[in-house]
């Protein structure tokens, strides 16, 4: 039943761009028709999902004759928890989609982005239940290409011509990755049912393999450190509900990939958990600092998801960790945290791209400096997204800081140290966590502060408006699940324990006892956010017996200023340079000074840009240098259709000699 | 049981007096009378009861920002052991809803100045939270030493039975996480060397800058918040400081609040005998604590 709920969902999203197409002529019905049906197969599968949390997993498989391959699906504790935000989400999404990108206005690209929008949502929900290798491939192609297309909806725009081929290179490099993968796999298991591949060794030499390939091809998709290049660019060339799936779920798919073949294994090395902590760590440490140094208020975001990839990452290292110390708590932990957070981050994440986008309708521009006093036109948008910003600081009594804390609480029992094989060190992950949380504070009172509070520091932020209700909406159900994860945690963590269980193998009987301790403290973190709530009431109370009518007003003391301007506030690149300059040894920011001259100065202009490091300095140089060489070589054919058919023909023969070369005979 | 109300009375009751004891040593050295110890309170009581000037640039953020910080700060309260054999909620890990819980209070109170449009304000805001945002990790790492010392994972075991013979076996360790808790206490409550909460220059301030625009009332909160998160800091330290030496609960308490005395004596001594730090040093002091509690966290490990 609630397979049957989930593949119905994968259906009707996949198909749901057809009313889009079909109904051209009557373009407002088509979008309401389209979203309807998302909408519709979302909550079947969020259904389905529910039922699988409640212990109702299932498993059905078909012949695939054309690949040789069986059409195996199978839903689980760990599928499940996957789905709800990859179902949840893009339903929201596309009802913001109605208002955001009408197709009664924009036409054939409303129509194109609606098709792949349901596609890449059909892909994923697949993705997630695929148990065998092929179908898992032809899912995450289609998840791939659909993303693609869907960053490519602007296709004019020069920036976005070039983020969605950075993307597109880097998913393919992905893939190939995980081609390897699971042909590595299917050796190892001697077939490619997911089914089959239970209770790997991992102490064996090709398990090496498979780990490394899986933290670089399912590393890209998650946007780990330093595979993270092509996330910022992509992430801010897409519309902005297109930017909150691929921000809020397509990233977690890499996560998901970690997850369900790590569950392939019964025993772990303890390196494998350690490479990931520490990939984690990084990824989370810097993608919170290049965050700072964003002024595109959708890159900034996207380099958040770097951030909170890095968080999960963590929190999977230290469940791997546990795995293979033998620390139940470490697993319970580690994993409830990890997939907590895939939940919480989509929704808080998802919220603050659909606000971004929702400021960006309204002025047009994503310049963080351009922006201020957004709070007073669009009062709705900027509550929603102050929830947001606290939510994904880690800050309580929101949902962010229930799952930081299950992490929190994974490294403090590591730094316990249980049984002989214990890993003290990755107590560190702790400190590192506490850093990244005072960061993207930092980083987000920056972005609040600059977008919606002081005075507009351009015309165009001063026309700013509220967004309509289709936008608000989505919004609200975002924040009101950011504040209701938020209080109640513990609520989730019996599912957490079950999935945690069947992902290590380890007997529920173990994990309880620390899942029982998980659970106390997290009613106590329940009723201390009630303590605050009623702190608030009775505050509020207090201020108003105070202060009782309306109080005088005046401007802004000005330190004596006599004539304040808006320019004067502080900015946004102002606000985040001290933090900026403590991370001046990965950072190389290209900065245009024309500073004033002559005794009585006219002009003086200052601008900075902040280049990511992977790309713009690492990866792009190497490989434009490398294509000049390939040219350079190529150039000797010139062109001519007869030296390259030679070329292609030497080239076969030469693997056939290598094939019988290699052959034994 | 006693206590545990006991506790939460002198929590609310006698913080305002840590700020006014730190006047009174700073008085005292610099050779002059200062001002009576109860003159925080008495400040307070005349905040509460004068009117509120709002600037035109703010929203109800800058009306939110004391009420929900004050607020956060008194839910910290519930979570740290403050001079009771146990704090009043416990559970393992509620030293991190702590240290969030505070970063919520200046979460808002950042804000609240970023609403006010002024460029001393964000000046202030942003210095806070790049100061405090490095401050973090040196409190975790001690937090990570304390736990790997006494095998508990809640505050009131941390900072009472835990640390039960731990002086003894890892005195060397504690000493280090104790003296970079005083110094993360001295940068979180805006004292000297990191803020100075006397000077009168705008462009120096950080705490205080950020809560120009704020008066009557709304002031009132935020000081008393102050006072209030003053008193939890100081009851880290102490806590640590004392350790499990006093078996007898009552004994502990009377222990306790000298012990809160001795603290606040202490920043009067440091602010009296230190001038404020280059605020591009400042980072190195943080970071400096942060190394002292890692090295801490070697002693333990070795």
């Amino acid at each position: 039943m609630s397979l049957f709920l989930i593949i119905s969902a994968a259906g009707l999203t996949a198909l749901s761009g057809g009313w889009a197409l079909a109904l051209r002529r009557w373009p407002a019905l088509a979008q309401r028709l389209a979203t309807a049906t998302l909408v519709t197969g979302a909550a079947l599968g969020m259904i389905g999902a529910a039922l699988a949390l409640a212990g109702q997993g299932a498993d059905w498989a078909a012949p695939w004759p054309t690949l040789n391959a069986s059409l195996s699906v199978r839903l689980d504790g760990l599928s499940a928890f996957f789905l709800l935000p990859v179902l949840g989400l893009p339903a929201l999404a596309s009802v913001y989609g109605v208002a955001s990108w009408p197709q009664a206005e924009r036409g054939a690209q409303s129509i194109r982005l609606q098709l792949y929008f349901g596609l890449v949502t059909g892909a994923m929900t697949m993705v997630c239940v695929a148990d065998h290798a092929i179908l898992f491939l032809v899912a995450w192609e289609v998840m791939a290409l659909a993303g693609f297309l869907l960053i490519l909806t602007e296709h004019e725009k020069a920036e976005v011509q070039h983020a969605s081929f950075v993307y597109l290179a880097a998913a393919h490099a992905g893939n190939l990755a995980l081609f390897a993968l699971f042909a590595l796999l299917g050796r190892l298991a001697g077939s490619f049912e997911f089914a089959a591949m239970t209770g790997l060794d991992g102490a064996s030499p090709l398990a090496g393999w498979v780990f490394g390939l899986v933290l670089f091809g399912f590393g890209i998709k998650a946007g780990l450190v330093p595979f993270h290049f092509w996330l910022p660019g992509a992430h801010a060339a897409a519309p902005s509900h297109v930017s909150a799936i691929m921000s809020g779920v397509l990233l977690k798919m890499g996560i998901y990939g970690i997850l369900r073949v790590t569950g392939f294994f019964a025993t772990i090395p303890s390196a494998w958990g350690g490479l990931l902590l520490a990939t984690g760590v990084v990824s989370a440490v810097l993608g919170v600092a290049f965050a700072l140094a964003q002024h595109d208020v959708k890159r900034l975001l996207a380099y958040h998801s770097v951030e909170n990839v890095g968080i999960i990452a963590m929190g999977v290292g230290l469940a791997l960790l546990g795995r293979s110390t033998g620390t139940p708590a470490l697993v319970v932990l580690g994993f409830a945290g990890a997939v907590l957070h895939v939940v919480n981050h989509a929704i808080f994440k998802g919220l603050l791209f659909l606000g971004a986008g929702a400021v960006h309708h309204a002025t047009g521009t994503r310049e963080l400096d351009h922006l201020g006093g957004l709070g007073r036109a669009m009062p709705l948008t900027a509550a929603f997204f102050l929830i947001g910003a606290a939510a994904i600081s880690g800050l309580p009594p929101l949902n962010g800081f229930a799952s930081e804390w299950l992490v929190f609480l994974a490294s403090f029992q590591a730094v316990l140290g249980h049984g002989p094989a214990s890993t003290p060190l990755a107590g560190l992950a702790a400190p590192a966590l506490a850093l990244v949380g005072g960061l993207a504070a930092a980083c987000f009172a920056k972005v609040y502060g600059t977008v919606f509070l002081g005075q507009a520091r351009s015309p165009a932020a001063g026309r700013g408006h509220e967004a309509a209700p289709a936008m608000l909406a989505p919004m609200a159900v975002l924040a009101a699940g950011c504040v209701a994860i938020g209080f109640f945690p513990a609520l989730w963590l019996p599912g957490l324990t079950r999935a945690a269980g069947a992902w290590s193998g380890l007997p529920a009987a173990l994990l309880a006892g620390p899942a029982a301790e998980a659970g106390q403290g997290a009613w106590s973190v329940s009723l201390v956010a009630g303590g605050l709530v009623l702190a608030v009431g009775g505050l509020v109370w207090w201020r108003r017996r105070r202060l009782g009518g309306p109080q005088p007003t005046a401007p802004t003391w000005g330190c004596a200023f006599a004539r304040p301007s808006p320019r004067m506030q502080y900015t946004g690149s102002s606000f985040a340079e001290q933090l900026v300059l403590r991370f001046g040894w990965v950072f190389f920011p290209s900065t245009r000074v024309e500073p004033p001259t002559g005794n009585f100065p006219r002009r003086a202009a200052f601008g900075s840009q902040m280049p990511d490091t992977i790309l713009d300095l690492g990866i792009l140089p190497v490989l434009v240098s490398s294509v000049r060489v390939t040219d350079r070589w190529r150039a000797q054919f010139g062109g001519r259709v007869q030296s390259k058919v030679l070329l292609l023909l030497l080239g076969v023969l030469g693997l056939l000699a290598w094939l019988a070369l290699a052959r034994p005979a | 049981m006693i206590l545990a109300v006991l506790q939460l009375v002198a929590f609310l009751a006698l913080a305002p007096l840590l700020p006014g004891v730190i006047g009174r040593v700073k008085a005292r050295v610099a050779g002059r009378v200062g001002p009576p110890l109860l003159q925080p309170w008495r400040d307070l009581l005349r905040l509460a009861h004068k009117g509120a000037v709002y600037s035109r640039t703010s929203t109800w953020v800058f009306r939110a920002g004391p009420v929900v910080g004050l607020s956060a700060i008194l839910a910290a309260g519930l979570l740290v052991p403050l001079g009771a054999p146990s704090a009043t909620v416990v559970f393992a890990g509620d030293f991190a809803l702590m240290a969030a819980l505070l970063g919520l209070a200046r979460f808002v109170t950042v804000t609240a100045a970023l609403d006010t449009g002024s460029s001393f304000e964000g000046m202030g805001a942003a210095r806070e939270v790049t100061f405090s945002a490095l401050a973090e990790p040196a409190l975790f790492l001690g937090f990570v030493s304390l736990v790997r010392s006494t095998g508990g994972l809640d505050l009131t075991h941390l900072l009472g039975a835990g640390l039960a013979g731990a002086w003894q076996s890892d005195g060397a360790a504690l000493l280090l996480v104790a003296l970079a808790i005083f110094v993360v206490a001295l940068a979180e409550n805006a004292r000297l060397p990191v803020d100075d909460p006397a000077t009168h220059l705008e462009l120096t301030m950080i705490h205080e800058v950020m809560v120009l625009d704020h008066s009557g009332p709304d002031l009132a909160l935020i000081q008393y918040g102050a006072a209030l998160k003053l008193y939890l800091f100081g009851a880290l330290v102490v806590k640590l400081a004392l350790g499990a030496r006093f078996a007898d609960p009552s004994l502990a308490f009377v222990a306790f609040l000298a012990g809160q005395l001795v603290f606040a004596v202490a920043i009067g001594l440091v602010e009296s005998t230190m001038a404020r730090l280059r605020l591009t040093r400042v980072p190195q002091l943080l970071i400096g604590a942060s190394v002292l509690s890692g090295f801490a966290l070697v002693l333990l490990l070795r």
